[in-house]
């Protein structure tokens, strides 16, 4: 963190932001977290705390952003649709606000069908834009879903939304984008990117419409660990494309020199980002390679 | 139609252990049509519960289970009976509990979903009941259904190939419906913001009293 300034506080300043991704554990072990948090201390500005990410049951979103305050580190909780209905989102708002919590990522979430509990019902009452819309109506409108009433309190939290440039269909995306955004997104990340040449496409169109103004952009990143990984991205995880040319750069070095090449990569593809036009920061996924941040975000130059 | 498909033989078996006439009630609508609790099913069940466990078994079609008329005409052959083993939906299963309380009714299928026919023999669900239709604006496709985490403001982002993240072989309902509004010229009609679904169909109890004109 800079001296006192939050995520929100650096973005309104028109300051580039870097925000990090902390997985919180298979268990109840608060330390994991205090370790994970330590290494993202005074590294990024603000930490994603997943939301059992993969719908993998997991330590608890809101239970991890409060061990990460506790260790001096500004979470941004995310919140999937998928486990809740929106008496528990708005209960969770409210409550996550009290425990003093500043932002919130508003998600769909990984299907349950990729989890460790396939059987479970999803919830979805609410979608993620209709999430965005009931935190915005909460904290901006003062009131809860369905209700005309002034809520005593209100909670002023940072709200934020996901974005993929790259999946299909591809001409739905901006308007997708920009809905996220007239519900009450007041930041956004995206989905990684290794395109670079794609990404700027997109933000051509972001910015043509306008939403650079309405929203803050933090683009996705995340370093590859292995060719393995490249191939995994590609053949497994929805929405993600790496393009062949990083793929043959990084088996085209010793296993060992893997990983070192993948941060390079990222290196460079964060050092085309941040001069793109409509990008207010960068958002570095790198879940279980957390001691690592530090070094791309010096490498990269990316100065908190 | 209501699609159903037969429990397994062993699930209906252990239901009416201890049994000595059983009755199997088919149905000549929604089941009948789905190949699950038509003829010839009702007629295979009861044959294999008659030579495998030696009851006395009878068999029956209602003609649509789910109607308090048609379930009136099997009292006749309920005399003697310990039974009835429904081919129903679940609907038709309890039309019959509740008709005639004095005896036990078990469920013979699995009731699957609201659905339409495809190819012989393969049905699809089409609508979760959600009790607020709102087809006209999807241009006919029910993302509540057929989107797999039923999102009402387009796709997530894992669509991929025009088919669904979950990898499931589904198509993605999303990249259908944009395709169909795009080509009745209504694409602009998706970039309104939906708001959340009264889920009135998906509370237990709701129509419990019913609904209806008398
Ligand atoms: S909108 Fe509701 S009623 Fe209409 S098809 Fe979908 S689930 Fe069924
Ligand atoms: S890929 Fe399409 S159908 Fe599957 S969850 Fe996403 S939007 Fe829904």
């Amino acid at each position: 963190m800079n001296g006192m300034l939050t995520l929100r506080d650096k973005l309104e300043a028109g300051m580039f932001a870097v925000t990090g991704e902390l997985g919180p554990p298979r268990g109840c072990d608060g330390d994991v977290v205090r370790k994970k948090a330590g290494m993202l201390r005074g590294v990024v500005d603000a930490v994603n705390i997943t939301d059992n990410q993969t719908a993998i049951v997991r330590m608890s979103s809101i239970a991890a952003s409060v061990i990460c305050m506790q260790e001096g580190v500004e979470p941004v909780m995310q919140m999937t649709v998928r486990d809740r209905n929106r008496i528990a989102l708005q209960s969770d708002l409210l409550g996550g606000a009290a425990l003093g919590i500043r932002n919130v990522l508003c998600l769909s979430g990984d299907h349950q069908s990729f989890g460790d509990q396939p059987g479970a019902r999803g919830v979805n009452d609410i979608d993620s834009i209709q999430l965005v819309y009931t935190a915005n109506r909460m904290c901006n409108g003062k009131k809860i879903l369905h209700s005309e009433e002034q809520l005593v309190s209100a909670p002023d939290l940072f709200i934020g939304a996901a974005c993929n440039p790259f999946a299909e269909p591809k001409e739905f995306r901006p308007m997708r984008l920009k809905k996220k955004i007239d519900a009450g997104a007041r930041f956004i990340q995206t989905q990684c990117i290794y395109d670079v040449h794609a990404f700027r496409e997109f933000m051509k169109k972001i910015v043509d419409m306008g939403l650079h103004k309405k929203s803050y952009i933090l683009a996705g990143v995340m370093p590859l660990k292995s060719a393995g990984m490249a191939d995994y991205l590609n053949a497994k995880v929805p929405g993600v494309v790496v393009p062949q040319p990083i793929i043959e750069r990084i088996k085209g070095v010793p296993k060992d020199r893997a990983a070192a090449e993948g941060i390079e990569i990222c290196c460079e593809i964060i050092d085309e980002l941040k001069n793109i036009d409509g990008v207010n920061g960068i958002h570095i996924m790198a879940i279980e390679w957390e001691h690592r941040v530090r070094e791309i975000v010096e490498r990269a130059k990316l100065k908190v | 139609m209501i699609v159903a498909e037969l429990k397994l033989y062993d699930e209906i078996k252990s239901y009416l252990e201890g049994c000595s006439s059983v009755l199997v009630a088919g149905c000549g609508s929604c089941t009948s049509i789905c190949h699950s609790g038509g003829l010839r099913e009702t007629e295979s069940v009861a044959s294999w519960l008659r030579s495998d466990t030696g009851m006395k078994v009878r068999s029956i079609i209602i003609e649509r289970q789910c109607d308090n008329e048609f379930v009136a005409e099997i009292e006749h052959v309920l005399s003697g009976v310990d039974a009835v083993l429904s081919l129903g939906c679940g609907a038709g299963v309890q039309m019959i509990a509740e008709m005639y309380q004095g005896i036990r009714v078990y469920p013979g299928l699995n009731t699957k979903f609201v659905g339409t026919t495809h190819d012989r023999g393969i049905f699809i669900e089409r609508c979760r009941s959600c009790g607020n239709c709102k087809l006209g604006s999807t241009a006919g496709i029910c993302p509540l259904t057929r989107c797999a985490k039923g999102l009402q403001n387009g796709p997530c982002g894992g669509s991929e190939n025009g088919m669904c993240e979950t990898g499931d072989g589904r198509e993605c309902a999303w990249c259908l419906i944009i395709e169909r509004m795009k080509a009745q010229g209504r694409l602009d009609e998706l970039y309104r913001f939906t708001e959340p679904v009264i889920w009135s169909g998906q509370v237990p109890g709701r129509y419990n009293w019913g609904i209806g004109v008398k």
